[in-house]
């Protein structure tokens, strides 16, 4: 009796162990933003996660935490300094931003601090001007550049963040100097100042300005990305009108966990969390609040990731 | 006039009931210390997902106008302000709690935000489209002269003398820049890694206001045990709706400081307060009597962070554009449901747009009743013993801290700026001053930075920040305000020699 006890008891320690990652998740999940409640990486990250508590999906809730601050920073150096390796803390990136300011220099994270879980939106940059302004393309807006340098004035949000990699981007394309304004206060305040008409111009998400155009505020003039967008499909892109910019600062959303987490934890939900953005329900609200979804796996992330390092360090080289 | 139209879905009986819900749970929200407005709505939203657009709104509405009056309750029974907001009202109604007043103080603060929101939001109703373009008129030159003329207001803002209130402001001025810097991405004063993010500006108001006095407590505990059993005189709600009606001064300037300066996008919630009260006193007859429990202090600052409410939802509602952190949480709201703000809200949602203001207008009364009904009841809280209460304003400072972001470092820095602030206090420098400094330092550098951007690739400096009506208005306003101040203090200074001379 004894002895089958003991087996018994044996048997399900083994068990247990072999379980630790199969049982994998056993209690709610946490997730960090690194931007304040209430922007878009906050809302999308909110929605996207909602289904996690389904059967189909991992079967425990993931519960958002805002760590804002600095672009991001705060929370990102929290992530990789700080927040535990045991698949229990995942947070969300946006690339190219993190990347950028990890190339700059000053924070506690690369891309080798983190392990890419998979993407769930993509949102490109564009290039907007006032309703009444007189530029109705992107070639008005080079011209004007070429004939005045160093005098258009345009706004985006900060530096270091996707909005700069496309002006960047673009004044390289045109061979034109122009006036990047970084505003403090995330896309909004970069639109504001287009709307009330502090800037000629500005770079913007696409979310934000589709929303503003078909308020009549704004005109989109060109999409930073390889190809048009289904939000707006008459708006051409930066390509198409000759400028050599190519997706390099659209807004890549997704989930990463800390380098350091167990690998059949990594490959559980690198299986498992695709299949959650999938769900009707989070498709049908992402599109409803104007936010694009682009699903990607673990492994093209990763291919996404080591593309977006080796642009940025060319882009951002003397900077 | 569409909007009474609408006025009978807010009765409703499911919209009626999250009416009461938003409103009640918002004020209770608002009374705990940490949860500012901003973070209320932000838990809310989860709960709009399975409710239908008009009806998660109204949540939301009801929510934030009654965190905004709730905050009141600990600013006035506990001296924790609960967000920037209800900073001025812990200058006169803390006092006034103290004196055994509270109910008398809560009672004031909860009918002169009615009266201040319910203005805000008629301001909201009827002039949407004429205060839109008021809102986009301020460019970055505008904003930083109007946080330099908050700076005027820090000299003579609740100090024994203008030079330590100056002192006060700049050592707020300074604290502003620790962190990364949020337009270049420097780093500056990182002396440890829970400063990366800069001071958060709600654990340093729990660390300023309580801390000190959880430290005053704890030291004259011991001798004066049960000695201090302050008696809570009751006060009807009709002698405070005549209290209130015998200052009109200062409902009216509240209310109407409080509704132009709420909706600047970007700097109206926070100071829309301390302006008023500032205001207020100077055009008070009383003017001796503010931060010794001055009814008018009470009523001002109320009325002015209640009035806000409305109009600081201008730009989102015409514009699509949040103007405050907590109109980003809004339009989350907005957007999980497909709706866009702007002409398609008005014109393709007209019953989710004008039930959600109507909500607002409801809320404030409710708010109003529901306030005065727990008055009287919270009012006791100044009986707890001191030495018990010391203990329960450091729990509820920790907790406060804490779950702004979750994160320890944030109490950290509220217990250094707390035990820092109770050794400045004894040499006379006072708290308010110094958050106005941590409150206007981050948009007065980063308005000058971006105007001075725009300024060299376009018309040069001088004529960007001094060419210009609106800057030229702002620029008298502030050598107004300074020459007034310095008036003032020459008066004070002939009075006192005068009196010497003659005894």
């Amino acid at each position: 009796m004894k002895k089958l006890i003991l087996g018994a008891a044996l048997a399900l320690t083994g068990l247990a162990s072999s379980l630790a990652a199969e049982s994998y998740p056993e209690r709610p999940i946490m997730m960090m933003v690194s931007y304040g409640a209430g922007g878009a990486t906050d809302f999308q990250a909110r929605i996207v996660t909602m289904t996690a508590g389904n059967e189909d999906a991992l079967g425990m809730p993931i519960a958002i935490i805002n760590k804002p601050g600095a672009g991001g920073r705060v929370g990102w150096n929290w992530f990789a300094s700080q927040a535990d390796a045991d698949g229990y803390t995942l947070a969300a990136y946006n690339v190219p931003h993190f990347i950028a300011q990890s190339i700059k220099g000053g924070v506690q994270y690369s891309t080798d601090s983190f392990e890419p879980i998979a993407n769930w939106g993509a949102d490109p940059a564009v290039f907007v001007v006032g309703a009444d302004s007189p530029f109705n393309s992107m070639a008005d807006v080079i011209d004007y550049a070429k004939a005045n340098p160093g005098k258009l004035t345009f706004s985006g949000a900060g530096l270091f963040v996707g909005h700069h990699i496309a002006a960047l981007q673009i004044e390289k394309a045109a061979g034109v100097k122009m006036a990047y304004i970084p505003t403090k206060g995330g896309g909004s305040a970069a639109m504001k100042a287009v709307v009330a008409g502090e800037v000629l111009g500005g770079v913007n998400n696409l979310s934000d300005a589709y929303r503003a155009a078909s308020n009549g505020s704004v005109k989109i003039l060109g999409v930073a990305d390889l190809e048009r967008s289904e939000f707006l499909p008459d708006v051409p892109t930066m390509m198409e009108q000759g400028l050599d910019v190519d997706n390099s600062s659209v807004n890549f959303r997704g989930i990463m966990v800390p380098k350091g987490t167990p690998q059949e934890v990594i490959d559980k939900l690198a299986a498992d969390v695709p299949k959650m953005f999938e769900n009707k329900r989070v498709a049908s609200k992402m599109s409803a609040g104007g936010s694009p979804m682009h699903i990607m796996t673990r492994a093209e992330v990763q291919e996404m990731w080591a593309a977006r390092q080796a642009t940025l360090e060319e882009l951002l080289k003397g900077l | 006039m569409e909007f009474i139209y609408y006025f009978g879905d807010v009765f409703s009986p499911v919209s009626f009931a999250l009416l009461l819900v938003g409103t009640i749970g918002g004020l209770i929200l608002g009374a705990t210390p940490g949860l500012s407005p901003t973070m209320a709505v932000a838990l809310l939203i989860p709960f709009t997902f399975q409710l239908e657009a008009a009806q998660g709104l109204i949540l939301l509405g009801a929510a934030y106008t009654s965190t905004v009056a709730g905050g009141a309750v600990s600013a006035i029974l506990l001296k924790i302000p609960g967000a920037p907001a209800n900073i001025a009202t812990t200058l006169d109604g803390h006092t006034m709690a103290k004196k055994g007043d509270g109910a008398k103080a809560l009672q004031l603060s909860f009918l002169s935000s009615a009266v201040g929101g319910v203005f805000g939001v008629l301001l909201l109703i009827f002039l949407t489209p004429l205060l839109a373009k008021w809102a986009l008129a301020f460019g970055p030159s505008h904003l930083f002269w109007l946080a330099i003329l908050g700076v005027t207001v820090i000299g003579s803002l609740d100090s024994s003398s203008v030079v330590k209130g100056l002192l006060s402001g700049c050592i707020g001025l300074w604290l502003a820049t620790i962190g990364f810097d949020d337009i270049m991405g420097a780093q500056r004063f990182i002396f440890h890694p829970s400063l990366g993010g800069g001071i958060n500006i709600i654990a340093a108001l729990i660390g300023l206001f309580a801390i000190p006095q959880v430290l005053t407590m704890f030291a004259k505990g011991r001798q004066a045990s049960g000695a201090e059993v302050i008696e809570v005189k009751k006060h009807s709600v009709l002698d405070a709706t005549k209290e209130m009606l015998r200052w009109p001064r200062a409902l009216t300037i509240g209310t109407i400081t409080g509704s132009i300066i709420g909706l600047i996008p970007g700097v109206g919630g926070q100071i829309a307060g301390l302006v008023a009260y500032d205001q207020t006193r100077k055009f008070s007859k009383h003017r001796e009597k503010f931060g010794t429990g001055h009814p008018e202090g009470v009523i001002a600052a109320e009325a002015a962070n209640n009035a806000m409410v409305g109009p600081s939802l201008v730009p989102l509602l015409t514009l699509s554009i949040p103007g405050s952190p907590t109109a980003a949480v809004l339009l989350g709201g907005l957007l999980i449901h497909g709706i866009f703000p702007g002409s398609d809200l008005f014109d393709n949602h007209p019953d989710v747009a004008w039930t959600f203001i109507n909500s607002m207008l409801i809320g404030q009364i409710l708010m109003c009743v529901f306030g005065l009904y727990v008055a009287g009841m919270a009012a006791r809280v100044a009986q707890v013993p001191q030495s018990i209460m010391a203990a329960v304003v450091l729990v509820l400072s920790v907790f406060g801290a804490y779950s702004v972001q979750s994160s320890m470092g944030d109490v950290y820095v509220m217990a250094c700026l707390g035990v820092m602030m109770y050794f400045l206090e004894r040499f006379g420098f006072s708290a308010a001053p110094l958050v106005l400094g941590l409150i206007l330092g981050p948009i007065a550098e980063a308005n000058f930075i971006q105007g001075s951007m725009i300024a060299n690739a376009t018309d040069g400096m001088g004529v960007y920040f001094l060419g210009g009506t609106l800057n030229l208005f702002l620029i008298a306003v502030v050598v107004a305000s300074i020459a007034y101040s310095v008036w003032m203090e020459v008066r004070v200074q002939k009075l006192v020699a005068r009196g010497e001379a003659k005894s």
